[in-house]
């Protein structure tokens, strides 16, 4: 099934059409092509093999980029026709790809260069590393088909000869590769539209024949003047791949790019591609593989600032990338010298990018505040590497980064800082060159830290500037807090992705032995840092102390007060106790005289020597009383009426 | 390889008057490709031409480069027809097929008018 899937995208054709038509394309033909393959190949071998019979067969170019925005390369036994204007590459697109094929896979191919002396092409590959004299002795051949101003043109001519001679040519050089460099030079030498389109039959029909890879590469004049129109429309109606070469100026630099406009019989990435040239040749900026294979690394590197570690949580993933913004002179650059200084320490090759400063000046200024990077620069652990941005194209920089990472194969990256190379050239073009660089050092699994300049303390700003926020994997932002009349820098993590990090905002104090963080200092919902906080700090201990000095003596005033009223109570409860002694005396006494009395009474009675009857009537005759006492009363009521 | 391909072809050259008393004999080549209308016409031409404008004579080689692409290779000839004057110096070179005599004549250094 994974066949029939990759098979599917080759298919997909993608001339003229718009995105969304590419899509609804592809789903198409992305079902016709399931269907077919459910039908038709049960097994996944049958199904490779349906495909390649079936489908076109292309062969890489070995150009950088290239192939992938080709999804492949050119295609095989057939013609790509090459456009552009003078100065665009197309020769040297041309001339690499036959380099290409001769070293990689010992391919032979031929060179008509129309435009150009062999010893003139011969010169200007030699910037490249491709070794061309060695492979043209070995493989390549060059046909020199310029026309001398000399020959004089009388009447109608053809190319038939010169076809019988590149024929005789490939079959003892065994050529699978034929490039016709400049042929509208050739053209233009015949003199009607009628011969020019007789002729261009006949090279088609001869390169079918041979069944050769071709390159046919022309010459348009801006917009492709008028005259040409009908020839090279036709020619790009010929050929079954087109490849548009492009060079402009933007911002005083020039910039150039290439377009695939036709692919006959085969899916491409449509749009324009910037490109460059590096040491090995032209490269092509692909917008990448979309299914990158990464491998995820959990473990952490030390950014070489223990403060910073701390609020990380212990460090950068391993091949993880970490942007620091922020405004001039917020040592951005001293963070990114930490962190190469410990990678360096750590033994891991670290390349330091720095551009518009020289990596000597970057040194000393390292030094300055102890960071020591000489020494790891003579070990060789450390590689800096220093562009101007004022005059070269960003994508020249990218490429030799580029070279420098295959090279130099460093486990630590420093840029210092991106946001240098938005300056020159186009914004839309610096983004994607950001963009690419990221991901370049991902797919290398390179702990990368990038500085990037931001102008103003707005930390959404570099979110607008060079969009690489949003793919970097940590993010600091370090600013300026201005207030009363101090400027003093603040450090936030914005993002860290896969990693518990601090949110909060600390001071960063920058001294002779080096950075420290110091924890917020925040009053009354304010942000206070360097005198300001330091002054607000002495004036909190005193008043701290005043109010300690304060409670200290309310409390001893209240202890009083409680004591005070302890005490009362503890008398209160004295006096209460002393009347309560008072009072059950007072009714003992009571008691103690009732029952005295009574004793008295028998006493004086046993005395009188009374009897027991004059007891017993002693006692009626009490109630008698009581009852005459009553009827005295009745009396007395009776009187009163 | 070479030299046996030069042997064969100098058996098709045309020879023309030949020039004894002295004056320049034009040598020339022309290289053709097999029978292409183009290099039909050309040879015809030429034929016309140098009988008419080379009285004193001439030497004139005819290299099919279908068949002998390497000498071809070897002299620079690219498109066919193609004629390469190599003596008398200056050599010239005309490609086409030679229809217009004039200026053909103005390329080998012959005057039409003492031609006549």
């Amino acid at each position: 099934m994974r066949v029939g899937r990759s098979s599917v995208r080759r298919r997909t054709l993608g001339a003229g059409l718009g995105k969304s038509a590419l899509y609804e394309r592809y789903r198409t033909d992305a079902a016709a092509i399931c269907t077919q393959h459910l039908s038709m190949a049960r097994t996944p071998v049958a199904a490779a093999k349906y495909g390649d019979n079936q489908l076109l067969a292309k062969v890489a170019t070995g150009i950088a980029g290239f192939d992938e925005i080709s999804l492949g390369g050119l295609p095989r036994n057939r013609t790509t026709l090459v456009m552009g204007g003078p100065g665009t590459g197309k020769s040297v697109f041309a001339l690499q790809t036959l380099v290409g094929a001769a070293a990689k896979r010992k391919q032979a191919g031929i060179f008509v260069a129309f435009e150009e002396n062999i010893d003139a092409i011969f010169a200007n590959a030699a910037v490249f590393d491709w070794g061309l004299p060695a492979l043209a002795r070995k493989r390549l051949f060059f046909m020199n088909a310029q026309l001398s101003p000399a020959f004089v043109a009388t009447g109608d001519f053809d190319l038939g000869g010169m076809l019988a001679m590149l024929e005789a040519k490939q079959l003892e050089i065994g050529a699978q590769w034929v490039v016709f460099d400049g042929i509208d030079v050739l053209l233009s030498l015949l003199r009607t539209p009628r011969a020019r389109m007789r002729e261009i039959y006949r090279l088609r029909d001869w390169l079918t024949r041979r069944a050769l890879t071709t390159i046919i590469t022309t010459k348009i004049d801006g917009e492709g003047a008028a005259t040409d129109a009908a020839n090279y429309g036709f020619m790009q109606f010929m050929v079954d791949c087109v490849v548009r070469f492009d060079r402009r100026m933007e911002q005083g630099i020039p910039v150039r790019r290439l377009e695939i406009s036709k692919y006959r019989g085969s899916a491409f990435a449509p749009g324009e591609f910037p490109l460059s040239f590096g040491p090995h040749g032209m490269a092509v900026a692909s917008p990448g593989v979309t299914d990158i294979p990464q491998q995820v690394s959990n473990e952490r590197a030390s950014t070489g600032f223990e403060g910073l570690d701390e609020m990380l949580g212990g460090g950068l993933f391993r091949g993880s990338s970490t942007l620091i913004t922020g405004a001039p002179g917020t040592s951005k650059t001293t963070l990114a010298g930490l962190f190469a200084e410990s990678a360096c320490a750590r033994g891991e090759r670290t390349l330091f990018v720095s551009f518009d400063e020289g990596g000597d000046r970057v040194r000393r200024n390292l030094r300055s505040v102890g960071i020591h990077l000489d020494t790891h620069m003579k070990s060789g652990l450390l590689q800096m590497y220093s562009g101007r941005t004022d005059a070269v194209n960003p994508e020249e920089h990218l490429l030799r980064i580029a070279a420098q990472l295959a090279e130099f194969q460093p486990r630590c990256v420093v840029i210092d800082p991106m946001s240098a190379i938005s300056r020159t050239g186009a914004l839309s073009s610096a983004r994607a060159i950001g963009n690419r660089l990221l991901y370049m050092l991902r797919d290398h699994q390179i702990t990368a830290v990038i500085t990037a300049l931001v102008e103003g303390n707005d930390p959404q700003a570099e979110a607008t500037e060079l969009q690489i926020s949003t793919i970097a994997d940590n993010w600091i932002q370090l600013s300026y807090l201005v207030r009363g009349g101090e400027r003093n820098r603040a450090l936030t993590i914005v993002k860290s992705r896969g990693t518990r990090h601090s949110n909060q905002v600390r001071e960063l104090i920058l001294s002779d032995t080096g950075l420290a963080l110091a924890e917020l200092y925040s009053s009354g919902g304010e942000v206070l840092m360097g005198t300001l906080r330091w002054e607000k700090e002495s004036e909190e201990k005193s008043r701290m102390l005043l109010r300690n000095t304060e409670s200290a003596h309310k409390r001893r005033e209240l202890e009083f007060v409680e004591a005070d009223t302890a005490a009362r109570i503890t008398a209160l409860q004295l006096d209460l106790e002393r009347h309560r002694a008072a009072l059950a005396l007072y009714a003992r006494d009571d008691a103690a005289r009732q029952v005295s009395s009574g004793e008295r009474q028998t006493e004086v009675r046993r005395l009188r020597g009374a009897s027991e009857a004059d007891a017993a009537v002693h006692g009626p005759k009490r109630r008698a009383a009581k009852t005459s006492r009553n009827g005295n009363g009745q009396e007395r009521a009776r009187r009163g009426q | 390889m070479a030299r046996s391909e030069r042997a064969v072809a100098s058996k098709r050259m045309k020879k023309g008057v030949a020039a004894e008393s002295g004056t320049t004999v034009v040598v020339m080549r022309l290289y053709i490709a097999g029978r292409a209308p183009n290099s039909v016409k050309a040879i015809a031409n030429l034929d016309a031409i140098c009988r008419q404008h080379f009285k004193a004579g001439y030497k004139l080689e005819i290299v099919d480069v279908c068949e002998y692409p390497r000498r071809a290779l070897d002299d620079g000839i690219l498109v066919t027809p193609s004629l390469a004057k190599t003596s008398p110096s200056p050599g010239a070179n005309v490609i086409g097929n030679l229809s217009d005599t004039s200026s053909v004549l103005a390329a080998l250094g012959v005057r039409s008018a003492s031609a006549t």
